[in-house]
């Protein structure tokens, strides 16, 4: 279960247009990316095209110098009869921020609950293809689906405290895992939680107060606080900042730009600024089919589909 | 007779006010534009003519027997009546059944004479009575009537007076409930004028004595509620509950959480038939299967094993409640949102792990009420007891041994040819008002942890 951990490598050696998005990508590897506010209308079909073209040459293999830490190959899910998912085949990488966008319905939960097997509590849904995490198939029989969950932490779409303490949110998976020796191991797990998901000043002198009487965007942070709380090796975010202000919204991605590089990190998003300033992968997907997914910097600047470019730009619904 | 006609009388003016409030509503609106639609003028005055009438019907129609019963008796041949109690109502109930035609000719010769009398005052309170109800509903239809006008708001008024009725529905519940307290407390004080509420409610001896009549020798007896108390909560509360707790707990997680959904559409009905089985079937199955196994294998474990005992109408008395405890339970853990437990799943946790950390916490409050709901109706449940717990007033904690419970002592007071003003017939009242504060008590703690913890998720 360690991580294996990889030099970082640059891709960013091809100039780029010169778009505030694909300057702020541009940083991609090279650490902590600076929100650019300023980024606000949709990106212009560039001059520059022809450049990334050639850089997408290599495609459809997109890292060839490390192993993904999830691939998913060909994976379709039917909910009963219905197919919600046709062939997706993604990377997600430990060392970058995937961005899953599309509109509503086109499945994008549904692939989240893929790798986490979430699915699997829902009746009469159905997983086809292959999942693999570090090599192993997450389906196999051989997986033990808890552990595979405890590896693989989720914050939902809705924040769901639970109806018990704020420390006590905290506490519950390291409890469940037996990761805490005693009290004050326990209490620096909490403490280090919360403090990663940027709640432990507001929260630090009402540990004890229930968690649901927090404000919506402090409940979305403890409920990552739990999730990290379990140390796992991929977190998957399914909208995280739908319900929240601006400022809370922003607290939650300065948290993923300090949680990348230690945890992969996918997440669903429908604010395309977001999706432009968190991540560095980008997948579009589009009525259960994944249209494209590549770089972030190629998807926002220079798309290769048309509706991808629609999408973005908002010319679609 | 009278009344009957009244009754009708009332209901036609109410139906003719309705409707010509509303057709004059309607001639109404040809000129201007209605506040409310004419149905609503109708039915103003339908109310207005129907509701007062039949409120003073209601009142009336029980008071009218003890007027014509007081009248009969201070005529002249109601004087000559014999005065001991029994034998003058035996006359006056059978010549009021002739007079009303229930009845052709009297046992007593006095009834038939009597009837004549009766029929007089029958006709003249009816009379009164049935007559100024029709005067009320025609009152009222025209109060309704007159006041049909384009903005006359009739549809306000309508709704008060809706509002007026359920209200009243309401009361009836919590008036009878009242009711039954106080004709429960009035029996009670009586009681407790013979015998000391002390003796009562601490003394561990309980014999009331069969006497059929308070003049034969040794009326006295020993009514020391304690051990019928004990062997209520023993039964009920102790026995009762460790079989109908788990069982009923863990059906409705089963049902709730592992169940299929075609396994849970067949379980969940059957499961709710257990509630629908009558009480003396269960009691057949208590005292005829249940008791002799249980006296069998007390018995074979060496310990003093009646016929009768606790543990046989207790094990099957949980039986009984397990629906109680399992719907209310399976409610509230169905009512726990699905987002609670998708969170700790996708934390690692197991499903177990989930249930007992997550789902069971948040629906505790359910599952207590459905908990204390179940206790209390297992301490006011009698058919089993009867049948299967025996009649021995013991203070005793073996299982195995026959105790007694409330109820069947009641039964026991209460069956038979009894005198009503005898301490031992009385100390049935006393006891129903005494099972009667310990169910509303346990009620009362129901739905105040129902209602304190409810908001523990949302
Ligand atoms: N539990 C379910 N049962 C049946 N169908 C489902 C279920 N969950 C999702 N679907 C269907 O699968 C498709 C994809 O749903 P999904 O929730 O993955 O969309 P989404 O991309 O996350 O949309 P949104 O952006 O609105 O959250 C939709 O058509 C939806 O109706
Ligand atoms: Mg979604």
């Amino acid at each position: 279960m360690t991580k294996e951990k990889q030099p970082i490598t640059t891709n960013s050696s091809v100039p780029f247009p010169s778009t505030a998005v694909a300057a702020e990508a541009a940083q991609d590897d090279a650490g902590i990316a600076k929100e650019d506010t300023a980024w606000t209308q949709a990106p212009e079909p560039t001059p520059h095209a022809a450049d990334v073209v050639t850089e997408r040459a290599d495609a459809p293999e997109l890292d060839t110098d490390r192993t993904p830490k999830m691939i998913a190959d060909k994976v379709s899910v039917f909910y009963g009869e219905k197919q919600a998912l046709r062939d997706v085949s993604i990377q997600v990488h430990d060392d970058k921020v995937t961005a899953f966008i599309g509109p509503s319905g086109c499945g994008k939960s549904t692939f989240l609950r893929c790798l986490n097997r979430m699915n699997d509590t829902i009746a009469g849904a159905r997983v086809t293809g292959h999942i693999e995490l570090d090599g192993e198939d997450i389906n196999s029989p051989d997986m033990d689906v808890v552990q595979l969950r405890a590896r693989v932490g989720m914050v939902f779409q809705k924040p769901n405290p639970f109806p018990k303490s704020i420390y006590e949110n905290v506490a519950y998976g390291p409890r469940i895992h037996g990761l805490a020796e005693g009290k004050a191991d326990m209490d620096a797990i909490v403490e280090k939680s919360l403090r990663r998901a940027g709640l432990w000043d507001e929260v630090k002198d009402r540990l004890q107060e229930s968690g649901t009487a927090l404000s919506g965007g402090q409940q979305q942070r403890l409920c990552i606080a739990r999730a990290i709380a379990v140390d796992p090796e991929v977190i998957l975010m399914d909208e995280p900042c739908s319900a929240l202000d601006p400022i809370a919204t922003a607290k939650i991605e300065e948290l993923i730009h300090e949680l990348r590089g230690r945890y992969a990190i996918a997440i669903v998003t429908h604010n395309m600024q977001q999706a432009a300033r968190v991540s560095q992968r980008t997948a579009f997907f589009h009525l259960g089919e994944l249209i494209e997914y590549g770089k972030t910097k190629d998807i926002f600047t220079n798309p290769r589909e048309q509706r991808t470019q629609d999408y973005i730009t908002g010319r679609y619904g | 007779m009278t009344l009957t006609f009244a009754l009708i009388a009332v209901l036609l003016i109410a139906a003719v006010a309705g409707f010509l409030g509303r057709s004059r509503a309607r001639a109404v609106r040809d000129g201007a534009r209605l506040n409310s639609l004419p149905i609503y003028h109708g039915a103003y005055g339908f109310l207005w003519a129907l509701v007062p009438a039949l409120l003073f019907l209601a009142i009336w129609s029980p008071l009218q027997g003890r007027l014509i019963e007081d009248a009969v008796l201070s005529t002249p041949q109601g004087q000559a009546l014999p005065a001991f109690d029994m034998a003058r109502d035996a006359i006056t109930s059978e010549a009021y059944e002739i007079a009303t035609g229930q009845r052709e000719a009297g046992f007593n010769p006095e009834s038939t004479a009597l009837a004549p009398v009766y029929q007089q005052f029958i006709n003249r309170y009816g009379g009164i009575g049935g007559g100024f109800a029709i005067l009320l509903a025609l009152a009222g239809a025209a109060w309704g009537l007159t006041r049909v006008r384009a903005n006359f708001r009739a549809r306000a008024g309508v709704e008060r007076w809706l509002m007026g009725l359920l209200i009243a529905a309401s009361m009836i519940a919590i008036l009878t409930t009242l009711g039954i307290v106080l004709s429960l407390l009035f029996e009670t004080l009586r009681f407790f004028s013979m015998v000391p509420a002390s003796e009562f409610l601490f003394g561990t001896q309980w014999s009331p004595q069969m006497a059929l009549r308070a003049d034969q020798a040794g009326s006295s007896g020993a009514f020391g509620s304690i051990p019928l108390f004990w062997g209520t909560i023993f039964i009920g509360a102790i026995i009762a509950m460790i079989v109908a707790i788990p069982l009923g707990l863990m059906s409705a997680i089963f049902l709730t959480q592992y169940a299929p959904a075609k396994v849970r559409s067949v379980m969940k009905p059957l499961l709710e038939i257990l509630a629908g089985v009558p009480t003396v079937v269960y009691g057949y199955f208590a005292a005829l299967t249940v008791a002799p196994a249980v006296r069998d294998f007390g018995l074979s474990l060496g310990i003093p094993a009646s016929s009768e005992s606790a543990l046989a109408a207790g094990l099957v008395m949980g039986i009984m409640i397990i629906p109680f405890v399992s719907s209310m339970a399976d409610d509230s853990i169905a009512a726990v949102p699905q987002a609670m437990r998708d969170g700790s799943l996708a934390m690692g946790a197991t499903r177990s792990e989930t249930i007992r950390k997550v789902v069971l916490p948040a629906a505790l409050p359910g599952v207590v009420g459905g908990v204390l709901l179940a206790v209390s109706r297992a301490i006011g449940e009698t058919m089993i007891v009867v049948m299967a717990a025996g009649l021995a007033a013991n203070l005793t904690a073996n299982p195995f041994d026959s105790v007694t419970t409330v109820t069947v002592q009641i039964v026991q007071l209460l069956t038979g040819d009894q005198e009503f003003d005898s301490p031992k017939t009385l100390a049935a009242f006393a006891l129903g008002l005494a099972l009667f504060v310990i169910t509303l008590i346990l009620n009362l703690i129901a739905l105040t942890v129902v209602r304190r913890y409810r908001e523990a998720y949302e």
